[in-house]
């Protein structure tokens, strides 16, 4: 339907462009340089336009116009130096540099309609963050194709690490591993926020295996509701954990804080100019930022290997067809321990970095919602596909932080108590209230319309409009779910 | 051959409920043969198949392979041991190109693991490699030539097919089994398949097990043929051995056909 919507158009254009002598023959005779500038131009042209008539018309808005064309226009795909294709680096380069510049140059963004302004730095940490999150919920969700309802239990395992070993929570033990920030009489474990995270992601990996093999040899549904068994378990654990047989492991509901935050030491401050001390830094919104932005990195580059590599092809084996994957020698059980592992760890990294952030663990971290929220995100960008995912993270994230609330003070200010144009309402409208409806909406619509996501994987897309086999070969005489034989078909 | 057969099945059973689908199979293929197993529809044939790849869990009875007692293993074991199939409805990976479905049979023969897979180390790249042109040749062989890159729901019927043999063939299997590759080809295409199987024998020293309704197929290729009707197995020889026992033509055709 879109497709059709879509080809209708382009030979509405055509006709109108040849009938001032300019067919399409003699365009695609130009240069692909110039064809490519010309179209730079028309859709930068538009994009300005927009701004102008929506009237945010700024510096900055001519400086993103420039960028993009200077972006599209060149074919940075030829790009070679000393034999090596550089080319296909040059976009994702600018776009780094660009969210690497982002603290600096964002109070001079123009005010977006209806959002308002661009988010804060700290609503961009937690964008940052929650890719991160995403992006290991991917790889189970989008690439092993098993759906984990539990998923926050990853992530607040990871907070919990971070409770654990860079905290004074144990006081009775005193070790300090590289922690910056300490005030003297601190007691329990200090280990420094960059170790600890490496710590919650391998500790959450283990919890990942250990939770991973006894539901993976479920599948579909009913794996979805283990999942979601584990992520009640767990917060009620860390709810009583304050008194596990006399020992205080989580604090209970008052939960672990506070939390050290990363630091690179005085050492490298004074040789290299990192910052000492997160917390301590003027920047504090930035250094987090960037660090966050590095983290995102990471996830990025060991996503895009693995789904490239004998393990990542297994995966999405597996998601295509159980019975084949099996039978052409995939070993299903580890292959999916593995996603779920690998999953898990990410998890676990940005837990732990969001509590040292936030300076705290506490048992509402593991808020089904919030497992339904990183699902949505995964959903909504696009299955399988990173960028989509990132997207996906990053939009939903903001909406949760400012989004909404910018949008509802829009609608107040237009039709609300006193609105200027139409009065429509008379109490002003709790937009961010309605949240988790909001996004129920935002995600029926996605369904309805674009099943597979606002920016899918090519084969993802094609698996929800084709379909894939679902059909199990069920051994009877062994139905119980728990032999390997049965599982594995 | 030798005097070890390459696969044997001792009391091979299927039980599912009350229904005895496999009873009591006894069956072997020697190193190096071309084995078919024929019967009317519902005779037992896949259930056997999958039982010979663990798919299925016997009720009783054992299956070894070269020697080796492989019942009650996970699929990815008989696989790694050396036994490769395709499916009757063809269960391609049907969103990955022809190459991606050859590079996942090769699971079992690759090394490389998620850490260096993420750090992409020189013995990865280079295992990655080889198995792509590994890949290409297996292609080419099984006939489908450059369409390495098509994904594999666009492929035709027949090519399909061949890329089920090719994804089986990429396991690196001392067995194929084949259940009924010819299903659905026509009559050209199933001579050129028949040749092809006779191919796998000199070309790759495969022993093959085939599941076949095509009985030019199966009398063109086969050194053995056994035959399953409700489960049991009612005869077994050269070909033209059972194209005249009668209780093959019974089970076939009905007693008339028989008595007259």
């Amino acid at each position: 339907m879109r497709r059709r919507i879509g080809a209708e158009i382009s030979r509405g254009w055509w006709a109108i462009l040849g009938a001032v002598g300019l067919s399409r023959h003699r365009w695609q005779t130009l240069p692909p340089l110039t064809r490519r500038t010309v179209k730079a131009v028309i859709w930068a042209g538009i994009g300005l336009l927009l701004i102008r008539f929506l009237g945010v018309w700024n510096d900055s808005a001519l400086l993103v116009a420039v960028v993009v064309l200077l972006l599209v226009i060149p074919s940075y795909d030829r790009l070679r130096v000393g034999g090596r294709n550089i080319g296909k680096w040059v976009v994702p380069a600018v776009v780094v540099a660009l969210a690497i510049a982002y603290p600096y140059y964002m109070a001079h963004m123009p005010q977006v309609p209806i959002f308002g302004p661009f988010p804060q730095v700290s609503t961009m940490v937690a964008m940052m963050i929650f890719s991160v999150m995403a992006l290991g919920l991917n790889f189970v969700v989008g690439y092993a194709g098993l759906l984990d309802l539990g998923y926050v239990a990853f992530y607040a395992m990871g907070a919990y690490m971070a409770g654990w070993f860079a905290s004074n929570q144990f006081s009775n033990q005193n070790l300090n591993i590289g922690a910056v920030g300490l005030y003297k009489g601190d007691t329990g474990f200090h280990f420094s926020i960059f170790l600890v995270l490496i710590m919650a992601g391998i500790a959450t990996g283990i919890v990942g295996v250990l939770i991973g093999l006894p539901t993976l040899r479920l599948r579909g549904d009913y794996l979805a509701i283990v999942t979601l068994g584990f992520g009640e378990i767990l917060p009620q654990i860390a709810r009583n954990g304050d008194n596990l047989f006399g020992f205080n492991l989580t604090n209970g509901t008052g939960g672990i804080t506070p939390i050290d935050g990363p630091g690179f030491g005085n050492w490298l401050h004074a040789h290299l100019h990192l910052p000492a001390n997160f917390l301590a830094a003027g920047n504090l919104d930035s250094v987090f930022f960037w660090t966050a932005l590095l983290l995102v990195l990471i996830t990025i580059f060991v996503s895009a290997r693995l789904r490239d590599s004998r393990l990542g092809r297994a995966w999405i084996a597996i998601r295509e067809d159980e019975v084949a994957a099996a039978a052409m020698g995939v070993p299903l059980m580890r292959t999916k321990t593995w996603a779920y592992a690998t999953g898990a760890f990410f998890g676990g990294v940005a837990g732990a970095y969001y509590a040292s952030y936030k300076g705290g663990a506490f048992p509402d971290d593991f808020f089904f919602q919030i497992s339904v929220f990183i699902l949505c995100m995964v959903i909504l960008g696009g299955m399988g596909n990173i960028w989509g995912v990132i997207f996906g993270a990053c939009f939903l994230s903001y909406l949760d932080r400012e989004g909404l609330s910018n949008v509802g003070s829009w609608l107040n200010g237009h039709f609300g108590p006193g609105g200027s144009d139409v009065q429509i309402w008379h109490k002003p409208l709790d937009v961010p209230l309605y949240e988790f409806g909001i996004f129920g909406v935002i995600l029926v619509v996605t369904m309805l319309f674009r099943p597979e996501g606002l920016i899918p994987s090519s084969r993802r897309a094609a698996e929800f409009h084709e379909g894939v086999r679902e059909e199990y070969m069920y051994d009877v005489e062994h139905g119980s779910p728990i032999t390997e034989t049965t599982e594995s078909m | 051959m030798t005097a070890e057969p390459l696969l044997l099945t001792q009391k091979l059973r299927k039980e599912f409920g009350g229904l005895v689908a496999v009873d009591d199979v006894d069956f072997t293929v020697p190193e190096g043969a071309i084995v078919s197993l024929i019967g009317p529809n519902g005779a037992g044939k896949t259930t056997f198949f999958n039982m010979l790849t663990g798919v299925y869990k016997p009720t009783h009875g054992r299956v070894f392979f070269g020697g080796e007692d492989l019942t009650g293993k996970p699929p990815h074991a008989y696989t790694q041991r050396g036994i490769g199939r395709t499916f009757q409805n063809i269960r391609l990976f049907q969103n990955m190109t022809a190459l991606e479905n050859v590079l996942v049979g090769m699971h079992v023969r690759l090394k490389g693991n998620a850490i260096q897979a993420i750090l992409r180390t020189p013995a990865v790249r280079q295992e990655e490699k080889e198995a792509r042109e590994r890949g290409r040749a297996l292609l080419e062989f099984s006939g489908l030539r450059r369409k390495d890159g098509v994904i594999g729901r666009n492929l035709s019927y027949g090519d399909q097919r061949r890329l089920e043999v090719a994804r089986a063939l990429a396991t690196e299997p001392k067995l194929l089994l084949l259940d009924e590759p010819t299903a659905g080809m026509n009559p050209q295409e199933t001579a050129e398949f028949t040749t092809f199987v006779g191919r796998l024998r000199t070309e790759r020293n495969l022993s093959v097990l085939l599941i076949e309704h095509d009985m030019r197929v199966v009398m063109g290729v086969s050194d053995r043929v056994t035959v399953l009707d409700y489960g049991e197995k009612i005869a077994e020889g050269e070909p033209k051995e059972i194209q005249k026992n009668e209780r093959v033509i019974e089970a076939y055709l009905g007693k008339a056909a028989v008595t007259q």
